[in-house]
């Protein structure tokens, strides 16, 4: 009884480690590939349309409502001391440094890199990845590299977008409907957002870039020959990918901070 | 040209291949014939390098491509096309580029001649016309005769087909070996096929071999092949139509008795 359960952990604690191994070679593969000629410049384009301006409405729409929401949430919690004049600064701070990389993150998780796994998957399945071998075009080539190339790139614009977007939801609630002074939530933000708020956001959301596109492809492109085994890996790479972006959120504020 | 030294292979603990020696003459159709999940495709699978032997040497024209790295193996394999099962056909392209795919990945040659190269080839397996659509738009059989346009077009050596005619009904079957060993008088490639198709490929090919219980039991001239002794190989070719099985199972009771 004890062995076995002893003998469970030991198998499952490998088997981390060994899927860890495997993903990071992935990744260092992935990067080395990215760098190789030939470079695949309209596979890059197409996946930034893919990734970004599919994901566009999405942004928008979660950007407006958060901002929104912190809009209403900010002026009550404020006006209890007197300081909905600081709205316009606490909406900013919250959406550029937290809100807005992390929610860009998981929206695009939760469109575009759901949509990879399976793509990738089903290639995988229907033995597609196989024939680009026995063609000589490598996989990880011409299918992950612009992949999670086109996603570093994209993932910070979308969360500009998120920003100015979020912002301005704070500023229509804030403004227009609890009648907050314009020139106060612009004078508020602009004091207190520094340039480091602003490029750490970017910064985060061009690392979880990598991880959504990283995670999501790795396992699509290592599913098991099944439409359940594809189901599985669709969910494991949303729920890893969504998890392992707050968690790497945290630590890239405690660096930043 | 292709040579399997004592291949062995192991997959998810279970040994698939037990070594395998097999020498695939030149120019001429070998079909290897085995039971259903007996390391056919996986046979073949190591004789394009998408799989490496746990054990032994594939020889391609004296290379052994075990041991190569993916950029001399890429090399090896320009001389290679595949006919996947379920044809492999990128579903995001139409027929057109599909066949005209490894012709932009892997020649320079200017876009009209691809496009003469293209039709031409579709011509030749019978889908003039039918370059517009996409896979999802085609028959199986429609699907198997791009593949086979695909893997035509950079003029291979050696084409490698993975039961080519499965899923397909008896007289769509005979069009597309028809249609192989059409093309294969034509262009001269050496093929390689696996298929269950008994009695239909000892009248296609010029060679058969039989894997069984992970090692080649037989190989030689169709003709010569059906005179086999071998037991297992006997039980696997005497299978014929339904009334036969029934009348043998009769007669074995009989001697039984």
């Amino acid at each position: 009884m004890v062995v076995a359960a002893v003998t469970g952990v030991g198998r499952n604690t490998l088997w981390i480690v060994g899927e860890m191994g495997r993903m990071m070679m992935f990744l260092i593969s992935t990067v080395a590939w990215m760098v190789r000629p030939p470079f695949r410049f309209m596979q890059v384009l197409r996946q930034v349309h893919f990734i970004g301006v599919k994901s566009l409405f999405v942004i928008v729409l979660t950007g407006a409502f958060t901002g929104m929401v912190l809009g209403l949430q900010g002026y009550y919690s404020l006006r209890k001391f007197g300081a909905e004049g600081w709205l316009g600064s606490a909406v900013a701070l919250s959406i550029i440094r937290e809100l807005g990389p992390v929610l860009s993150a998981l929206m695009v998780t939760g469109r575009a890199g759901s949509a990879m796994t399976a793509e990738i998957g089903i290639m995988r399945i229907t033995e597609q990845i196989d024939a680009l071998d026995t063609m000589a075009v490598n996989p990880m080539q011409f299918l992950i590299a612009p992949k999670v190339l086109a996603s570093v790139l994209i993932m910070p614009m979308l969360c500009s977008i998120f920003d100015i977007i979020g912002i301005y939801g704070g500023y229509l609630v804030g403004v227009e409907l609890l009648g907050v002074s314009s020139g106060a939530y612009t004078n508020s933000m602009e004091s207190s957002v520094e340039w480091k708020d602003v490029y750490g956001g970017f910064l985060k959301a061009l690392s979880f870039g990598v991880i959504v596109s990283w995670i999501c492809t790795y396992k699509g492109y290592n599913t098991t020959m099944s439409a359940e085994g594809l189901g599985t890996a669709t969910t494991e790479a949303v729920v890893l990918s969504s998890v392992l972006i707050l968690i790497w959120d945290y630590f890239v504020t405690s660096v930043l901070m | 040209m292709i040579r399997l030294v004592g291949v062995e292979k192991t997959l998810g603990g279970q040994p698939v291949l037990k070594g395998v020696n097999l020498a695939v003459p030149r120019g001429k159709v070998t079909t290897v014939i085995g039971k259903s999940g007996g390391g056919k495709s996986v046979l073949l699978k190591h004789m394009i390098g998408l799989l490496r032997p746990t054990r032994g040497q594939v020889l391609v024209d004296g290379t052994d491509i075990a041991k190569l790295g993916s950029h001399d193996l890429n090399e090896v394999r320009k001389k290679f096309a595949m006919l996947f099962q379920g044809a492999a056909l990128f579903d995001s392209l139409t027929v057109f580029e599909n066949v005209a795919f490894p012709l932009r990945e892997k020649t320079k040659l200017k876009e009209a001649e691809i496009e003469r190269r293209v039709l031409a080839m579709l011509e030749a397996v019978g889908l003039t016309g039918m370059g517009h659509k996409f896979p999802a738009e085609l028959s199986g059989g429609m699907r198997k005769r791009a593949g086979l346009a695909r893997a035509l077009v950079m003029g291979p050596e050696i084409i490698l087909f993975d039961e080519p005619t499965t899923g397909l009904d008896p007289l769509l079957a005979r069009t597309i070996h028809d249609l192989i060993i059409e093309t294969q008088r034509r262009f001269g490639f050496t093929a390689i096929m696996v298929s269950h198709e008994i009695p239909e490929i000892f009248q296609i090919s010029d060679y058969v071999a039989m894997l069984l219980d992970g090692v080649i039991a037989e190989m030689a001239p169709p003709e010569e092949f059906q005179r086999t002794r071998h037991p297992g190989v006997r039980e696997f070719i005497d299978v014929g139509p339904r009334f036969s099985t029934i009348s043998s199972g009769a007669s074995r009771e009989t001697q039984q008795l």
